[in-house]
């Protein structure tokens, strides 16, 4: 068996920029209706939260009272959250409005 | 009497390619964008195969808006330490009717949809479709969010992506494992086209697509490296619930494939222009929903019409020939005065059978759980890169071992099991062969 966790690569270095800055590089039409909402409730009883690991945007945010925050400014849109998340009804899931939301670059 | 003849929901490659299909044959259609402009929602890791619009726009090549054509192709097998890649170049590929291409989904979506418009499909972007209406079992249209947003046609073509809402609405979904979805993580890395044309030996318009096996930090899925014309494209991609299951972010992966050896000399210096990330169905036929019901079809992503295979990784080429033949369908089916009729996805289906779409998911069927298997991921690049590292490493004074002992050393060491070996050569004989 291969010890995956055993081959770090030497002198490895972690990404300079900051997560702020790499999430500034993509656009975003932000619309005053959230399209996701997550149930902070729902999720007090996970012990997952298998949500904070996979957001490639990092949307969801551990709370003091074991919680989850989230923001849905800058959402891929994606769909990892919901198809990550087991706990039923946590997260409730739509598209932004015609024209909101993320918005990829052309050349 | 409806509103249309067909609307589209999804301006992507699927949604534009059965527009243009449709309007060319003189039908009204209307096709729905829920970005500002098509492509605008739209990621993938950034290599399209164009070969099926031969026929739909011919000398596609001298205005499709590409970045580079790929002339060379490698595909790396690695270890934390190694790399063992097939690479290989051909001048081929760099002339008409061309392989593959880079290419940006804005740029190439946004000039596909155009094509449609030109043909006289009506685009509306910036409309979210939120559900659909029905007629009893029938779908005769679709809600928007624009104001009095509803909609009615005779056909509705759903071309909605990965996360097919209106698939699942329409309840053709019948197995949402989460482990058939992967999630694409990409960094756009700008780099000068000289620096480009010089660290990837490729010159003028051609360039390279990297695949790389056993770059993952143990999540089962894969990486990539595409030349654009000026940034690179270079990111990972990852199986849903694996992910989730372990402690290490997306970027985290990417930031530790970028320092990988064997590509942190390719990727060095880079700016980064755009972080992106997108969902991928690439459980192929397993995870494949039923094509429709009475009056709506399924086309591109939105079908699970993606192929993982490996060696091949393809999907806007399956969403632009889906969604033609859903056109070419609809159309027939309207010339007969049928298109009302509940065998209409029989009919989209015997057509698609008879097509590159069906017939390449259904031959490489069992090459998902293949290429996402612990052997393919990690056991059989480590055993690749031993061996080859035990060739060529000159021991002296010791002695050149014979082949036979260092593929039994190397065997020992990564724990492959002959049987498991047999096992995926057989599967993957049935698969590929």
């Amino acid at each position: 068996m291969i010890d995956v966790e055993a081959l770090t690569i030497e002198g490895e270095e972690w990404p300079t920029t900051s997560f702020e800055d790499r999430m500034a590089t993509t656009d975003f039409v932000v619309h005053e209706r959230a399209h996701i909402s997550v149930d902070g409730d729902a999720c007090r009883g996970c012990t997952t939260k298998a949500c904070i690991v996979a957001c490639p945007a990092n949307l969801f945010v551990p709370t003091a009272d074991g919680g989850i925050l989230f923001n849905y400014e800058q959402c891929f849109e994606c769909g990892t959250c919901y198809l990550a998340c087991d706990t039923e009804g946590a997260i409730t899931w739509t598209y932004p409005d015609g024209g909101f939301g993320v918005v990829f670059r052309r050349s | 009497m409806p509103d249309v003849d067909v609307i589209v929901v999804g301006a992507g490659p699927a949604g534009a390619c059965a527009a243009l299909t449709l309007a060319r044959s003189g039908r009204d259609v209307v096709l729905l964008e829920r970005g500002p402009f098509p492509g605008s929602k739209n990621m993938y890791g950034g290599v399209v195969y164009p070969r099926v619009l031969d026929g739909l726009i011919p000398q596609w090549w001298d205005e499709a808006p590409i970045q580079r054509w790929v002339t060379r192709r490698s595909t790396m097998m690695m270890t934390a330490t190694q790399a063992l890649a097939v690479d290989y170049r051909t001048e081929a590929w760099g002339q008409a009717p061309y392989n593959g291409a880079t290419a940006y989904r804005p740029d190439w979506d946004a000039w596909l949809a155009g094509k449609a418009e030109a043909e006289g499909a009506r685009l509306l972007c910036s409309t979210t479709v939120t559900g659909l209406l029905r007629d009893g079992t029938r779908v005769v249209g679709v809600r928007t969010d624009r104001p009095e947003g509803e909609l009615s046609a005779r056909v509705v073509i759903a071309c909605d992506g990965v996360n097919s809402f209106l698939a699942k609405e329409a309840g053709l979904y019948h197995d949402t494992d989460p482990g058939h979805f992967t999630v694409g993580v990409k960094e756009t890395v700008a780099l000068p086209k000289s620096v480009i044309d010089e660290r990837f030996g490729v010159r003028g318009r051609h360039g390279v697509d990297i695949e790389m096996v056993g770059c993952t930090s143990g999540v089962p899925g894969g990486g990539f490296l595409y030349t654009n014309l000026d940034t690179l494209s270079v990111g990972v991609v990852l199986k849903v619930p694996a992910l989730a299951a372990q402690a290490r972010r997306p970027e985290e992966i990417i930031a530790r494939l970028k320092a990988h050896p064997a590509v942190a000399p390719l990727v060095e210096g880079g700016e980064l222009k755009e972080y992106s990330a997108h969902l991928i169905p690439e459980g192929g036929w397993e995870m494949m929903p039923d094509l429709g019901c009475p009056g709506m079809l399924v086309a591109g992503d939105a079908a699970a019409f993606c192929l993982a295979a490996g060696i091949w990784l393809e999907g806007v080429n399956f969403a632009m020939g889906s969604g033609m033949v859903a056109g070419q369908v609809i159309d027939r089916a309207f010339r007969r005065g049928t298109a009302a009729g509940a065998e209409l996805p029989a009919l989209y289906r015997r057509a698609l059978s008879g097509t590159f779409v069906l017939q390449d998911h259904r031959k490489l069927r069992r090459a998902p759980r293949l290429i996402m298997s612990d052997r393919v991921q990690e056991r059989y690049p480590a055993l690749a890169a031993g061996v080859v590292e035990r060739i060529f490493r000159i021991d002296n004074p010791a002695p050149k071992p014979g082949l036979r002992r260092i593929l039994r050393g190397e065997q020992h060491r990564t724990g492959v099991r002959l049987r498991d070996l047999a096992r995926d050569a057989l599967d993957g004989w049935r698969s590929y062969g």
